[in-house]
């Protein structure tokens, strides 16, 4: 599903964020993504979503080489994938249904079925009761889990979060954790940036430490059972 | 489709002061241009009046043949720049002249020989009555071998050519400077819109917005300020007009813009307002798309 060779990404100003970074991500993963910050975990996912290029090597997310897409094969792209973020990134003008039906309206799919399509997803969040709520009436949990609801309503195949714990308490994170583990298993791609390792060390999910933007441990190499490669 | 016109809206709910702003911007370039459009049209109105007056004379040499007169006129009626060709005789000058020449009636009727020679004069089509035109075929006349002497208001018709040519300059110059000055304002006030709603765009691109998708609405309601700019524009045109036309008993024949020259007005704010948009919304676009993209390699 996700396959990156040889990637370096320097940035204008000489910062260099990824150092030869090679990995690939099979069919119903789950992998975290560790290290501290400024490894350069959010630039590898950004480089998933096609917000940033490589600098060399080549990154393949199901299929397509990233950095060839452009305009508008980048928006396809990005309907296949569900994204979210630390900091939520919700309209704050808009309900939280109206949140979520955002993502399906701008793939122009027909006003019916948005409704009820954003409804079934606030539902499997457990939002059913906040729909009309803005977001400042929620809590950081709650309006993660928005966050969530709308990269779950295109169906995609692979969920990037970058931190999205990184906001809540300890019981938020739990719950979004946890919905995070139930999407999985419907056979989404989860890839999750976090430099919580408590979390971590929960489960015994994929691991791949970076450090100074290169690779430094992959849970897959020593321990080839769960991954198939 | 809805959904776009939705959101072309409700940018003006949002911020009503700056939509207010570019349109008040496009009318009133437009404004100026429209004042300056109704003086060149009424002025090439005038001018027109001026212009069917332009005529050629040329003197023919006394006792020249009829038949070959009349083949002259028959030749020159045919050139291309001619409208008509009148044969004034010895006697209608004569007639002519004791008519308008009050003064020297006297000196007229007195007179045992006629001085005045035959003439042939002749009018210019519309189009063909500038100086260049005029000269040429005086040149083509004084060709003629009966024809003694050519005569035509020559300074006057250069300087009914450099007013003509004046007016069209300047009515280029001035509606273009006011072009730019409307385009750049809408630019800018729209890119004002789109900062403000950098946050909301970025989200749109993330969940997989097209470029189309996101410039939709920007087009659309530069296009629709720039409808309303213009319709405000013919608007202010008007009244204008009507204020300047009650000012003088004099202006009272004066021309407004015919339905399809308000059209045009009109259509012209509705391109400065798409052209403004899409240049902002596009570079803003590129910029955001690709900051890191286009530079790093
Ligand atoms: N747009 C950018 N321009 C320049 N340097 C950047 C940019 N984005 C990230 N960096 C640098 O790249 C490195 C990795 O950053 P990042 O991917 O955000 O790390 P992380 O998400 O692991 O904290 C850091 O040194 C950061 O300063
Ligand atoms: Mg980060």
């Amino acid at each position: 599903m996700i396959r990156l060779s040889h990637v370096h990404k320097t940035f204008p100003n000489g910062a260099v964020a990824l150092r030869d970074v090679s990995f690939h991500v099979a069919r119903g993963e789950f992998v975290f993504l560790t290290g501290h910050s400024g490894a350069g975990k959010s630039t590898l996912l950004k480089l998933l979503y096609a917000e940033q290029r490589p600098s060399s090597g080549e990154v393949r997310v199901s299929g397509h080489v990233v950095s060839a897409l452009k305009g508008d094969q980048i928006a396809r792209l990005r309907r296949r994938l569900g994204i979210i973020f630390q900091d939520f990134r919700l309209l704050e003008d808009r309900t939280a249904a109206e949140n979520v039906a955002f993502a399906l309206e701008v793939t122009g799919a027909r006003k019916d079925a948005i409704a009820a399509r954003a409804s079934r997803v606030l539902a499997q969040v457990g939002l059913a009761s906040k729909s009309r709520a803005y977001p400042r009436e929620l809590s950081g949990g709650e309006q993660q889990r928005v966050a969530m609801a709308r990269a779950l309503v295109n169906d995609p195949a692979i969920l990037l979060a970058d931190e999205p714990t990184g906001n809540l308490d300890e019981r938020a994170t739990r719950g979004v954790f946890q919905l995070l583990r139930d999407i999985n298993a419907g056979g989404t791609v989860v890839v999750m940036a976090t430099h919580d390792l408590d979390l971590v060390r929960q489960t015994e999910y994929r691991t791949i430490e970076m450090r100074e933007g290169a690779v430094v441990y992959d849970s897959a190499d020593e321990a080839p059972a769960p991954g198939p490669q | 489709m809805r959904l776009l016109f939705r959101e072309a809206l409700l940018s003006f709910r949002r911020a009503p002061v700056l939509s207010g702003l570019s349109i008040t911007t496009i009318a009133f370039s437009l404004f100026t241009i429209g004042l300056f459009g109704l003086v060149a049209i009424n002025l090439q109105r005038a001018l027109e009046g001026l212009e069917e007056r332009v005529e050629i004379v040329a003197f023919i040499m006394r006792g020249t043949p009829a038949e070959s007169i009349a083949q002259a006129s028959q030749d020159i009626a045919a050139f291309p720049e001619v409208q008509d060709v009148g044969y004034v005789s010895e006697e209608q000058a004569l007639a002519r002249a004791r008519r308008e020449l009050v003064e020297f009636r006297d000196a007229y009727r007195d007179l045992q020989v006629n001085p005045l020679p035959p003439s042939l004069e002749l009018r210019l089509r519309p189009g063909f009555r500038d100086a260049a035109h005029v000269g040429a075929v005086a040149e083509r006349l004084r060709g003629f071998s009966f024809i003694e002497d050519v005569r035509y208001g020559r300074e006057w018709i250069q300087r009914l050519d450099h007013l003509r040519n004046l007016t069209g300059v300047l009515g280029l110059v001035i509606g273009l400077v006011f072009a730019t000055v409307a385009m750049v304002i809408i630019g800018v006030t729209i890119r004002l819109t789109l900062l403000q709603r950098a946050r909301e765009i970025h989200i749109m691109r993330l969940v997989g917005a097209t470029n189309w998708f996101i410039r939709g609405p920007f087009l659309l309601e530069g296009a629709l300020k720039g409808i309303l700019g213009g319709l405000l524009a013919v608007a202010l045109c008007y009244g204008g007009f009507l204020v300047f036309r009650r000012s003088a008993e004099s202006f009272n024949g004066l021309l407004f813009f015919e339905p399809w020259q308000a059209a045009v007005i009109i259509g012209f704010g509705m391109l400065m307002g798409l052209g403004g948009s899409l240049l902002s919304v596009g570079r803003h676009l590129r910029r955001m798309g690709g900051r890191a993209d286009r530079r790093a390699s």
